[in-house]
């Protein structure tokens, strides 16, 4: 049977961690003929449809192009997913905030359990999944007739370009949720890479101690690298970054070519979201942090005279280059 | 308004957890218990909600062991008014736990059900929204503030990106993330006042649910380590290994 992929967008663009659960999809549905369809919901949504088109593994592309679908809301999204869920055997969605709101209320409406956050597919019902903050991982195998899944998108890659495939018109049927509504959207505007999909993430902590220093310091850096800028819970807590920025267990999972920790203790939290990482530089003052026991480097030292060092050596660096 | 509840006992955020060397689970004998600090948020949401005179009765309502009485008489010392046990030994899934919950809320008809947005064990973030789906309510996940008024609730979501402020209707389930407040510590006449605050027992057999899990854990493993690396002695030489040896830079 064949697997209905949950396109996650913003009506402008198509999420690069659907490309990455598309990966995962695909090595779910790792035998010959399963087709792989995936869902465009929302609203003038035609230049994510084709986007979906091209990416290598789909074999379909369904568009519910229609109002209700505009604000991302769970319940019509979930509706809707529900209602075309009878071709398929597996419904997968990257685990994203939206993914994360819709996927459960289309477990339960299927009556079958919801397997989150996979990292590995074994085969077409078995994967590893991540519990405990990451402390442990589980091997769990589906017994239900069907299977609702989200894809931990930091351990998969992102799905190549491929052939242009048919993008169809899906029945969107009749429910109507005016229980729910969206008042309003506060969305940052960023010019640097999205923190899940940047190679290089730079990560400020409590120790950089007010949001003045943070900006001064981490900011600058981030932009030397054309990286990412990340936070830990406390950071976030103390108010010197917003929630978006916060990696860890119960804020967004990473795992970019370079993680720079800077002022970071390394509670286990925030090891969960970052210690997939391939290469992670901590930098801090307390050579005892637990965050020096993951990272690849290490510097120990006031993060005031550290880092502004890092970003001339950097740039002097680029300076010689070019 | 009817708030209700509920919480999980797992094992503490402090714990540095163990996997078994067999392979079939992790280590939790003689390990440090306690609620799920989401749903101690929920538990906080709650009681502001009560001190604000939104709300008259908190029910909290807690899915386990026996030694889940624990983690609701910690609820009742916070400031809930009663508790429901529904006691089971077994492994229950988010799914079974969100049909005992909609029977619970069946029978306790509540405005409002307030959750963790997810358990620290097994990471699953996945019942309050099932049981907004199987109540047929409308949800509001990952909430880091809540206001009701004139039959609804106002709540700003963390999300990728920022932030959505929906307004949904009540009953809702509404599911908590940690900056919705810091949750306050029981205090010691408090702890003392629980342990004679009602709190009714309960199994799942009587809401008609089986436990029966869907999912088979076939094994528990330690993730694949890492090792600590190397102290360098300066930003300069930081730069020069990154290039030469990552290629990252």
């Amino acid at each position: 049977m064949a697997i209905l992929l949950v396109v996650d967008h913003d009506n402008t663009s198509l999420s690069e961690q659907t490309a990455k659960a598309l990966t995962a999809a695909s090595l779910i549905g790792d035998e010959a003929g399963t087709e792989i369809h995936l869902l465009v919901a929302g609203e003038g949504v035609t230049a994510i449809a084709e986007r979906a088109a091209r990416l290598a593994g789909a074999s379909k592309v369904l568009v519910a192009d229609d109002p209700r679908y505009t604000d991302g809301l769970a319940e019509p999204l979930a509706a809707l997913v529900v209602s075309l869920a009878d071709g398929y055997d597996t419904i997968v969605a990257a685990a994203t905030s939206s993914g994360k709101d819709v996927m459960p209320r289309v477990a339960a409406l299927l009556d079958v359990s919801q397997i989150s956050e996979i990292t590995e597919v074994l085969d077409r019902v078995t994967f590893k999944r991540p519990v405990y903050a990451g402390n442990a991982v589980q091997t769990v195998r589906s017994t239900d007739a069907k299977r609702a899944i989200t894809v931990r998108t930091s351990a998969f890659a992102v799905a190549s370009e491929g052939p242009q495939v048919p993008i169809v018109p899906a029945t969107t049927g009749q429910h109507q949720y005016p229980a729910s509504s969206l008042v309003s959207e506060q969305l940052a505007k960023s010019e640097r890479p999205d923190l899940t999909s940047a190679k290089v993430v730079v990560a400020g902590g409590r120790a950089l101690g007010s949001a003045e220093k943070f900006n001064a310091t981490i900011i600058p850096l981030a932009d030397r690298l054309g990286a990412a800028v990340g936070a830990s819970r406390a950071a976030v807590d103390a108010g010197y970054a917003p929630n978006d920025w916060q990696v860890g267990q119960t804020g967004k999972i990473v795992a970019p070519d370079l993680y720079i920790a800077c002022g970071i203790s390394g509670a286990i939290q925030h090891l969960a979201g970052m210690k997939d990482s391939k290469v992670i530089v901590a930098i801090n003052q307390d050579s005892e942090a637990p965050i020096f026991q993951v990272a690849d480097y290490g510097l120990v030292g006031d993060l005031f005279e550290l880092l502004p060092e890092l970003e001339t050596a950097l740039a002097s660096r680029s300076a010689t280059k070019s | 308004m009817r708030i209700l509840v509920p919480v999980k006992r797992v094992v503490d955020y402090n714990v540095n957890v163990r996997v078994k060397a067999d392979g079939s689970g992790v280590e939790l004998t003689n390990v440090k218990m306690s609620m799920n600090p989401f749903d101690e948020v929920s538990v906080e949401a709650a009681l502001r909600l009560k001190e604000a005179g939104k709300a008259s009765e908190i029910v909290v309502v807690s899915i386990g062991p026996a030694k889940a009485e624990d983690t609701l008489r910690t609820a009742l010392a916070m400031g809930a008014d009663r508790a429901i046990l529904v006691e089971t030994d077994d492994t229950i899934e988010p799914l079974a736990v969100a049909k005992i919950l909609k029977s619970v809320a069946e029978a306790e008809k509540p405005d409002l059900v307030l959750t963790g947005k997810q358990a620290i064990d097994d990471d699953s973030n996945q019942t309050g929204q099932m049981l907004s789906a199987l109540l047929g309510w409308p949800q509001g996940t990952f909430a880091s503030d809540i206001e009701i008024a004139d039959g609804s609730a106002v709540v700003v979501r963390e999300v990728d990106g920022g932030s959505r402020t929906i307004r949904i209707a009540l009953p809702a389930v509404v599911t908590t993330d940690l900056r919705l407040n810091e949750p306050r510590y029981p205090s010691l006449p408090n702890i003392m006042k629980a342990k004679k605050k009602p709190l009714e027992r309960r199994t799942p057999g009587d809401f008609g649910v089986t436990t029966e899990p869907r999912l088979i854990v076939m094994k528990t493993e330690e993730p694949s380590g890492r090792k600590a690396g190397v102290i360098v002695a300066s930003a300069q030489e930081l730069v020069q290994r990154l290039s030469a040896e990552t290629g990252t830079i």
